[in-house]
């Protein structure tokens, strides 16, 4: 039961403007007269706001009806320093509240999880704060292949000796624990079948979602999945590298959406895309733009009402140059912790907002 | 008279040596009878009353008299700590009130302007920075010490006479409290636990400020009772209600934030505690409990599973508490626990499992690195258990095997990945994950971070800050810049300094020294001490 969050990280603050255009509003060319993206760059989604063409590849899926784009994302007082603003975001705190949980974990306080192969959340990329907590096993594992190796040299450890030493006994059970998770989860793994269509190798998105997809396939019975896609800092001479990397992502989301039709398990996993802040609406003076605020965010799968929900934030009523946001992302997570695992979570919002991308 | 030990007083003995230490590695050899000790014994006795040791620290007791050792650790304890306290610390509970309101007067207002001229302000917050300049300020001392014997005990009568500053939420009472500790910390027993009753954040944390003769507030009384002193099964919900009584009155100005008396709120009736009947006070309760032998023995055996082994030895903890009941010395009772046959046993070597606070602060002293902003080892502790000020309950931390689960074994291996991948390229500052929730951090990410002294070149702050590759201690061979408290020592001797018994994984000593170090810190046995 439920569905398997897959949640792809894009590190450094993507600029939103840039990725969900308001292509009909005067003020955003005025604003971004050099990285503004063209008109005939756009593809209209509505009468008010577009994607830009590199994110051609996500049509399928917005044709389709499973592909929701949740604009104006972000939270009161917003914090602009990359660190603290992703640990915001990852342990669903407010502004000026310091958790050590991760949303997630924090998700299923109090649940009862099966005991599965020994392992609830797998982690692809390095930053592992959202499912980090005490509910959850969280196992960290950017290089697949060194993970294995290691679970396969653990295989023959059975007979290690504690000498007496209860210390050691206790140690070495854990440690017998987590090797048990890793081992079952390196039987699965060794079954699972090669994806339908093959990722890009040359990014490492497409190598961790090559990863991500074949957990899901061997039914490994995590309840998340976590990848993530870095170099959206873009403080100078934007346009290329944000367009290569709007590329990358469109690219192997459209590959992912493939692969887990192609599995049968596409009802069963909702991809999210989400960052740390968005991007000032000003262009700065080298063809870049500077930390921001809210920002769209992108909602996959199987069981997604897709279209676009909540509303673009306003580019003239601006707070310190910056976009307001409209929807807070403890809303997006509460509906997600509802719609992936039936939690229901408020995540110490008072007024949730309520989403209607999962239905 | 003996010299006082000091971290600063070590000599450097050389590596001669270390060539004789490589020869074999952690023989069993039934030595513990033997009147001086040789590296691994040194090296036992400094990773149960310090942090843990570098290898100069070690040599400097190597061949020494081990009674001799044991006397001038134990004489030379501080009273009181070097790092400068707070600013704030005598504030009254009335000033840190009329801050909170002020910030929060003022955080109301700019919410109201956000929608005006969108000047958003990050509110401050008095109290929280008041405890996040606690926490770092012992983190710092129990780094800076000389003395870690004296921050060990501390730290262990903070676990005891548990306050936390969730419930307190005054941080300089906190401050004093552990200042009270340190004062005692290997005094007198007797002295602390009158001290502790009438100690304020220990009155707020147990109610016991609210406890008047109308309605006497039993849960300060309880854990008295119950973790101070005696431990279950040893008194009556009567005697809990007789002891309530008696501190009835004891309370806190709420304006200086110092220990009062209010004499009208005084039970001063007549009660009945552990079959004595009088009109008890406070004192006179606590005077009781005194002459109880289990007060005594609960002390004993926490020290025991703190310092020695998890399986406290009952006619040993029986003999200790006997005669640690004469006066409730501190100091006579840890020399008897440090020379005892079992403290010096080589089977117990190894055989307790770091606390979170013994694994940060350990590390972080025995690499040398440098670590100006502490918020971030705070985190980690959090993360792994432990944040100090901030005990679960009022037992305190349950430590021994509870500290490792598969969640904290992965974060503990995670914390320690990243200082040895860290470590020869950056300070602790750019290393970490987890971010940094600090106003003066913040300040500095908006600045280039300097490229020179081998830090990562990184003008832009990303959210993965990554060490230049190949140059980790894992792999950078002879190449990786050990910091000076490990340099120039020999692979063998590292291993030997870093783990308290062969290590659990295969370790190649003939690997260079900064693999080494990477070797041993990632295994297992490197969580034991």
């Amino acid at each position: 039961m439920g569905r398997i969050l897959l949640l792809i990280e894009l590190k450094g603050g993507n600029d939103g403007l840039n990725t969900v255009i308001p292509y009909a509003d005067p003020k955003y060319h005025e604003l971004r007269p050099g990285i503004g993206v063209a008109r005939d760059h756009t593809i209209q989604l509505d009468e008010k706001v577009g994607l830009h063409n590199k994110l051609e590849p996500l049509m399928d899926s917005w044709r389709a009806g499973d592909l929701a784009i949740v604009q104006g994302v972000g939270y009161p007082y917003p914090n602009r320093s990359h660190f603290r603003s992703i640990e915001i975001w990852d342990t669903a705190s407010a502004s000026n509240q310091t958790l050590s949980e991760g949303w997630i974990a924090q998700a299923f306080k109090g649940a009862a999880l099966p005991k599965g192969v020994g392992v609830d959340s797998i982690v692809v990329d390095t930053n592992a704060l959202p499912s980090t907590g005490p509910e959850l096993r969280t196992i960290v594992m950017q290089d697949a292949e060194n993970f294995l190796r290691q679970a396969t040299a653990l295989k023959d450890t059975g007979g290690m000796k504690d000498g007496g030493n209860p210390a050691l006994r206790h140690l070495l059970a854990v440690r017998q624990e987590i090797n048990g998770a890793a081992k079952g989860l390196a039987d699965k793994l060794r079954a699972a079948a090669a994806p339908a269509e093959a990722y890009p190798q040359e990014v490492l998105l497409g190598r961790q979602l090559d990863l991500a997809t074949r957990v899901i396939t061997a039914g490994v019975p995590v309840v998340t999945v976590k990848a993530a896609l870095g170099g959206f800092d873009t403080h100078a001479n934007q346009v290329q590298p944000h367009e290569r990397l709007l590329a990358f992502l469109a690219t192997n989301l459209a590959i992912l959406r493939k692969n887990l039709m192609a599995a049968n398990r596409w009802n069963d996993v909702l991809v999210m895309t989400y960052s740390e802040f968005g991007r000032r609406v000003r262009q700065n003076a080298s063809g870049g733009t500077d930390h921001g605020t809210a920002a769209p965010l992108f909602v996959m799968g199987g069981g997604v009402k897709g279209g676009l929900h909540g509303a673009y934030p306003s580019l003239t009523d601006l707070t310190d140059g910056d976009l307001k946001h409209t929807v807070d992302f403890r809303s997006v997570f509460a509906t997600v912790a509802q719609g992936c695992w039936g939690q229901q979570r408020d995540f110490g919002v008072r007024q949730l907002q309520r989403l209607g991308f999962l239905s | 008279m003996v010299a006082p030990i000091g971290r600063r007083g070590f000599v450097v003995k050389g590596a001669a040596g270390a060539a004789a230490l490589s020869a074999g590695l952690w023989p069993l050899r039934p030595s513990h009878a033997a009147a001086t000790m040789d590296f691994d014994e040194a090296r036992h006795l400094l990773s149960r009353t310090t942090f843990g040791a570098t290898p100069a620290e070690i040599r400097a007791l190597e061949a020494q008299d081990y009674v001799a050792t044991v006397d001038r650790l134990l004489a030379s304890v501080r009273r009181d700590a070097i790092t400068p306290p707070p600013g704030w610390l005598n504030e009254g509970p009335a000033e840190l009130q009329r801050q909170v309101q002020a910030a929060r007067a003022e955080a109301a207002e700019a919410k109201k302007k956000a929608g005006v001229d969108g000047k958003a302000l990050q509110p401050e917050r008095p109290l929280q920075e008041q405890g996040r300049e606690l926490r770092s300020w012992w983190i710092d001392e129990m780094l800076v010490t000389d003395q870690p014997l004296t921050e060990r005990m501390v730290l262990f009568w903070h676990n005891h006479f548990t306050s936390s500053l969730q419930k307190v939420r005054f941080p300089p009472s906190l401050f004093r409290q552990n200042a009270l500790f340190r004062r005692e910390a290997l005094g007198n027993f007797a002295t602390l636990l009158k001290e502790v009753a009438r100690d304020p954040a220990m009155l707020i944390y147990l109610d016991g400020m609210r406890s008047v003769a109308r309605q006497p507030n039993e849960n300060f009384a309880r854990e008295l009772l119950e973790l101070f002193t005696l431990g279950e099964g040893h008194y009556s919900e009567a005697d809990i209600k007789a002891a309530a009584r008696a501190f009835t009155g004891w309370t806190v100005d709420r304006q200086t934030g110092q220990f009062k008396i209010r004499d009208n709120e005084h039970d001063g009736g007549e009660k009945t505690f552990l079959g004595q009947t009088g009109r008890f006070d406070g004192d006179a309760i606590v005077a009781i409990l005194l002459k109880h032998p289990r007060t005594a023995e609960t002390i004993v055996e926490k020290l025991w599973r703190e310092f020695v082994s998890l399986k406290p030895d009952p006619t040993e903890i029986k003999k200790l508490a006997a005669q640690f009941r004469a006066n409730y010395e501190l100091r006579p009772l840890m020399r008897s626990i440090l020379l005892s046959a079992q403290f010096r046993d080589p089977a117990n070597r190894g055989g307790l499992i770091k606390s979170p606070v013994e694994l940060i602060v350990g590390t972080v002293h025995l690499l040398g690195l440098p670590v100006p902003e502490k918020t971030q080892l705070v985190r980690m502790m959090q993360g792994l258990g432990q944040m100090p000020f901030d005990p679960p309950n009022v037992k305190g931390w349950p430590g021994g095997e509870t500290w490792i689960s598969t969640y904290t074994l992965l974060l503990r291996q995670q914390f320690l990945r990243r200082i040895v991948e860290a470590t020869t390229v950056a300070s602790m500052e750019g290393a970490m994950m987890s971010s940094s929730k600090n106003r003066r951090i913040e300040r500095r990410e908006q600045l280039p971070m300097k490229s020179d002294e081998g830090t990562m070149q990184m003008a832009e702050p990303t959210a993965e800050p990554r060490p230049v590759e190949g140059r980790s201690l894992r792999s950078a061979g002879d190449e990786a810049k050990l910091g000076p408290t490990l340099s120039g020592v020999d692979s063998a001797t590292l291993l030997r300094t870093l783990l308290p018994r062969a290590p659990i994984d295969t370790v190649d000593p003939s690997r260079a020294p900064g693999a080494t170090v990477a070797a041993a810190m990632l295994d297992t046995a490197y969580q034991l001490k």
